[in-house]
């Protein structure tokens, strides 16, 4: 197992990194699971550095006032909303 | 019947234009391609509710063509798969081969072809994702060149890597549909100009002599022995009519897979974000504050996705940046030169499409690793922004294998007439 790959503590803590609820059996199965996976990318290691040319372009476009969704179609697939508003839990 | 292969998660008939190219043929859709007023749940349960007010700029373009949407294809939970066991609504299954998978993730789109429950199809390629089906369906897929068709509509899984491509019967057909959704679209700022004026049907005129067929030594190693005959009497077949194949080196390809993953897992953790029942996904209620009921509406994720979110977080964390991403992304520019220098003194490359028949139900679950290791031969081809096409290459144990023509970006042309030789 890589030195590096994480317990059982330190799914749970990208789990709750990520707001992923995991059951216990899920942590476990992941904790072993990661350990490979990750055993795996560190093959990474061995890739020499290569010169990247990219040539890249903007595509900026003028910020004119476009057609889009209707308030009503935005909100269509909120589980909850308010006066023309999505509603959502307490953030704290 | 769908309910034979479990093809469609929902069967809705979505009448095209009167007239156009298409106007007499069906089209099955996969179900992360969304759909006005028709649901898109992209096989999780998350979305199982969700139906989009708008168009995918493709789907606008397959009914201005006049084409019948008959379905939204199963799929991959958000395209995660390799064999269309993942999806929320159950598994599909192989029309060419009982008790195999389709492939994935866009199995039921190929498997929709292949039981003739649609005459074409769209599926999406982040990894292998169209070909990967094609080869276990014994149909014809194209993953096109990066910016030719637009993602406007595609539910995101990994931006950088994906593209909507066409599934069917035989090259022409495939080429057909790639005309229809191909070209520039102002709603997707990563489309390109070439494509806009196509006529890649008339390229699948099966003449293949004089071109330089590039065989990647490290894409064929690693196959089984079947799926290794079934491509060397496809590359004997091609000599005879005129083709040159030469053996050439990708050493990169050997770094593909876990750049691939770590990229596409990275780009995952932050596309799956949006999901958080507030303004779309199901709620998982109102109790606790945010961060709680935002984790408790994702217990709904299935488990390949629950994977990759915290694999991708884990790897884009604090710490971990350069170990993982950053040497990836290294990975990545690697592939790519190398592709280029290939395409330097070949015309078009080679390979197996998948390195093994089509997987029994059942068999790669248990092991991620080994599932990801599958797409070994696809996933390059992402990573480097370029086109390919899987093409039938008879069976091995009873299930068909395919063979993947590589072509330098926007080489649509030259790969869809290499692949139509072997129809001959």
């Amino acid at each position: 197992m890589s030195d590096t790959s994480p317990g059982p503590e330190e799914v749970r803590h990208v789990a709750d990194l990520a707001r992923v609820g995991l059951d216990d059996e899920e942590v476990e199965r992941f904790t072993d699971q990661f350990a490979d996976i990750l055993d795996y990318f560190e093959t990474l290691e061995e890739v020499p550095e290569v010169e990247r040319d990219a040539d890249l372009v903007n595509v900026m476009r003028e910020d004119e006032v476009r057609d889009s969704l209707t308030q009503e179609e935005a909100l269509a697939n909120a589980a909850e909303t308010e006066d023309g508003y999505f509603k959502g839990p307490n953030v704290s | 019947m769908s309910a034979d292969y479990n093809v469609f998660i929902t069967e809705e008939t979505i009448e095209g234009a009167a007239d156009g190219p298409l106007a007499d043929s069906t089209v099955a859709v996969k179900d992360n391609i969304s759909t006005e007023g028709v649901r898109t749940t992209c096989g999780s349960e998350m979305l199982d509710d969700y139906v989009p007010p708008y168009d995918a700029t493709v789907v606008e373009r397959l009914k201005d063509a006049g084409a019948t949407i008959v379905g939204k294809a199963n799929m991959d939970e958000f395209g995660m798969g390799s064999t269309t066991e993942t999806s929320a609504f159950g598994p599909t299954e192989n029309p060419a081969a009982p008790g195999r998978v389709p492939g994935g993730s866009s199995g039921g789109s190929a498997a929709a072809v292949a039981a003739e429950e649609a005459d074409l199809a769209l599926g999406s390629d982040t990894g292998g994702s169209v070909r990967n089906p094609a080869a276990f369906c014994g149909v014809v897929g194209i993953k096109p060149t990066y910016g030719l068709v637009s993602r406007y509509g595609l539910v995101a899984y990994a931006n950088s890597l994906e593209q909507i491509g066409p599934l069917a019967p035989t090259v022409e057909e495939a080429a057909a549909l790639l005309d229809v959704i191909s070209g520039p679209d102002d709603h997707d700022a990563t489309t390109r100009e070439e494509g806009e004026e196509s006529d890649y049907a008339s390229a699948a005129t099966g003449d293949v002599e004089g071109t330089t067929i590039g065989v990647p030594t490290e894409l064929v190693e690693g196959a089984d022995e079947g799926v290794r005959e079934r491509f060397e009497e496809t590359l004997d077949d091609l000599r005879e009519r005129g083709a040159t194949v030469e053996e050439v080196s990708l050493p990169s390809v050997e770094h593909a897979v876990e750049a691939y993953y770590v990229i596409a897992m990275s780009e995952a953790s932050s596309n799956l974000a949006r999901f958080d029942g507030v303004r779309y996904g199901n709620s998982g209620g109102f109790d606790g504050n945010w961060n709680e009921t935002f984790s408790k509406s994702r217990e709904a994720f299935g488990e390949e996705v629950k994977r990759r979110i915290l694999l991708g977080t884990y790897a884009l964390s604090a710490g971990y940046h350069d170990k993982y991403y950053k040497q990836a992304q290294d990975a990545r520019a690697w592939v790519k030169q190398d592709f280029d220098e290939a395409f330097e003194s070949v015309d078009v490359l080679a390979s197996p499409t998948m390195p093994t028949p089509p997987f029994e139900v059942g068999d790669s679950l248990d092991d991620p690793l080994q599932m990801y290791l599958a797409d070994a031969n696809t996933v390059p081809v992402n990573l480097a922004d370029l086109p390919a096409i899987s093409v039938p290459a008879g069976e091995v144990d009873g299930g068909p294998v395919g063979i993947q023509f590589i072509g330098p970006a926007f080489g649509e042309e030259e790969i869809i007439r290499v692949g139509s030789a072997l129809e001959e």
